[in-house]
């Protein structure tokens, strides 16, 4: 498996140089970032060239809370544990700009020939809304998974023949999957006897958290301590 | 004459034949389709971003009512992508029961779209043929989880218990003679395993009386036949995968191609059809009960021979014994911990696919470090198929619309997730 990926690795970046950016995998998978100017042309060629005629998977990802937690851990030393979780103050889809690397696209590729999969990673920038090239007229498949990360992300597809949602109500505002989207949303429906039809209100039930989100520095998994332990 | 002229009509989302809730907007002219607008999303429950809030193993249970005909597999995906971010290694002995249980859902998945096929395009006994082997696979998921359906036997280290040593019987009723009861227990007498081996015994039985109903079927060929033809290579193209790829005459399968647990170790055989239409993929998917039931057996034999753990031992993912929790402050702790924190995965991202019943189902894992995932995305199979309907039906009739969704085996839990 290494080796296939080894040589995959060396064409790949022997084929496109600087334009594609290995990330490091800890579970052997081949990863890539590449910039959005380069998506289009670069995917052409890991078709036709490099022989991946599949594509798996599209989907967006937000990174706007990574890394953060809801139950802090290291002080509690000296201030003991706090109790419930401190709540993030709401931050608003209407910034003129997004941080650069705060949407990302993944497109999961396999090749049948070599039987090897690859990942890529592209980041949207700062425009609001997010806007990256179409990849419907190389892979076909893309079509509905990039209406589905419009839905859920809001990220604009340029060249998509029918961006439209997808997996969401008719008449729906917002994108649920952002992070900045509350998990119980924004409106529920009920039935109105008087007017004879659904009725759209404000949500009337209280956000709440079972389990605070925790980061551990686990000395396990830590790459440092991990050299000496063996060495 | 009149003219006839192009309209547009709605099926479903309450219809029989669109298998859940699928609103098709199809464009007509007369009986012919000229396009199909499938309408899905209207069982969503945005499932991952629930898996979102929550820590890693509380969300085995929804990957159960993803495909909620062929469960085990969802939870097999899921939980090979938490291992493969953890770095852990299952027991063989897990190993073997968790593809054992793989080829007992692939049964399970077959039989039912076997069953909603048949009935679909007007072959009724086929239903009541299936669903009578579906209640001994049913029972199956009883033994093991407590569940006939959504299990949650799948964990992240193995699975949930070890194969039990009796399995549940039938009780006499006011419905249920003595005599009944006794026939219907006589294989129940003794442990899961010798039940799993007589149903692999008269299994193979069984596929040939529904052949002998649909393969050489006249009705069966005119509604199949050159219905829903897909190339090769749009069948790539269009990301297909498991049976409807292998029906387009494309020999990939990932239990051969890129073995996961114990396949490698399996001898078994992979069918692949020619035509690339309904018919074909009927026979592929007909074929692959057969070998399923190859590999159960032959997991069986194995389970047999050979006892052991069938979980890690690694208390900081594991939950300790109930007896090790009474006397050892250790166990104690763990055990908290597990149950209201939950366990922390590495930073990283990662990507499991299994060959699930219905083709690639993948889980994207991205995970930040914490106990709960930062991302999860869910690759279902159903959905990419359901995305080239509208070119499956093009030019065909009315009535094949029906025919090609059920050839595209489409549960729309999880089409909509």
């Amino acid at each position: 498996m290494t080796d296939r990926f080894e040589t995959l690795a060396a064409r790949i970046d022997e084929r496109f140089g600087e334009q594609m950016l290995r990330v490091e995998s800890r579970c052997g998978e081949l990863t890539y970032e590449l910039d959005k100017d380069h998506l289009v042309e670069v995917a052409t060629a890991l078709r036709g060239e490099i022989g991946f005629e599949m594509l798996i998977d599209v989907c967006g990802v937000d990174y706007l809370t990574y890394g953060s937690v809801e139950w802090r851990t290291q002080s509690a030393t000296d201030t003991g544990f706090s109790r419930g979780v401190e709540r993030g103050p709401v931050i608003l889809d209407e910034a003129d700009e997004f941080d650069a690397k705060r949407f990302a696209v993944v497109y999961h590729l396999l090749s049948l020939q070599g039987n090897v999969r690859m990942r890529l990673r592209v980041y949207t920038g700062t425009s609001n809304p997010p806007i990256v090239h179409s990849v419907v007229d190389i892979w076909n498949s893309a079509n509905w998974f990039e209406r589905e990360a419009f839905d859920l992300y809001g990220i604009l597809f340029e060249g998509h023949p029918d961006l439209r949602r997808i997996l969401t109500d008719y008449g729906f505002i917002g994108h649920p999957f952002r992070k900045d989207f509350p998990l119980i949303g924004n409106v529920e429906v009920s039935y109105d006897e008087e007017k004879g039809r659904v009725a759209y209100q404000p949500v009337s039930i209280e956000p709440r958290t079972l389990v605070p989100r925790v980061i551990r520095d686990d000395n396990r998994y830590s790459e440092d301590l991990k050299d000496k332990a063996d060495g | 004459m009149a003219e006839i002229q192009s309209y547009t009509m709605n099926f479903g989302p309450q219809h029989p034949a669109a298998h859940g809730v699928l609103r098709l907007v199809l464009e007509l002219e007369g009986e012919v389709i000229h396009k199909a607008d499938p309408h899905v999303g209207l069982l969503h429950r945005a499932t991952e971003k629930l898996a979102e809030s929550k820590p890693f193993s509380q969300s085995i249970g929804y990957m159960d009512r993803l495909d909620y005909v062929s469960m085990m597999c969802n939870e097999h995906g899921y939980v090979l992508a938490i291992e493969k971010l953890l770095g852990i290694e299952v027991p063989l002995r897990a190993q073997y029961i968790r593809v054992m249980f793989d080829e007992i859902t692939r049964i399970l998945n077959h039989l039912m779209w076997l069953g909603a096929h048949g009935l679909d395009i007007g072959a009724m006994t086929m239903f009541l043929y299936c669903f009578r082997e579906r209640e001994d696979l049913m029972d199956l998921y009883e033994a093991v989880s407590g569940t006939r359906m959504h299990a949650t036997y799948y964990r992240p280290g193995g699975v949930y218990r070890d194969l039990p040593e009796s399995m549940p019987k039938y009780q006499e009723s006011k419905f249920r003679s003595k005599k009944d009861v006794e026939r219907m227990n006589a294989d129940r007498q003794g442990s899961l395993l010798d039940f799993v081996e007589a149903f692999t015994d008269k299994f193979p039985g069984c596929v040939d009386e529904y052949e002998t109903l649909l393969t050489d079927n006249r009705i069966w060929k005119q509604r199949t036949v050159n219905i829903g033809v897909v190339s090769p290579e749009r069948a790539m193209q269009l990301g297909f995968s498991g049976p409807m790829l292998r029906g387009s005459g494309v020999e990939w399968d990932l239990r051969k191609k890129q073995p996961y647990e114990v396949y490698g170790q399996l001898d078994f055989d992979i069918p692949v059809g020619v035509n690339g239409d309904c018919y074909d993929r009927y026979l592929v998917r007909v074929e692959e009960l057969r070998q399923s039931n190859r590999i159960i057996r032959q997991c069986v034999d194995w389970l047999r021979e050979n006892p052991g753990p069938v979980m890690i031992d690694d208390r900081k993912v594991v939950a300790p014994t109930r007896v090790e929790m009474k006397d050892d402050m250790e166990s104690l702790i763990h055990h908290f911990k597990l149950f209201t924190e939950g366990y922390c995965v590495p930073e990283g991202e990662a990507y499991a696919a299994v060959e699930h019943p219905k083709g690639e189902f993948g889980v994207y894992l991205v995970s930040d470090g914490a106990n709960k995932p930062y991302r999860v995305k869910i690759r279902a199979p159903g959905f990419v198929h359901l995305s080239a309907m509208s070119e499956m039906v093009e030019g065909h009739m009315l009535a094949d619309v029906v025919a090609v969704i059920g050839t595209q085996d489409i549960v729309f839990g999880e089409v909509d997730r």
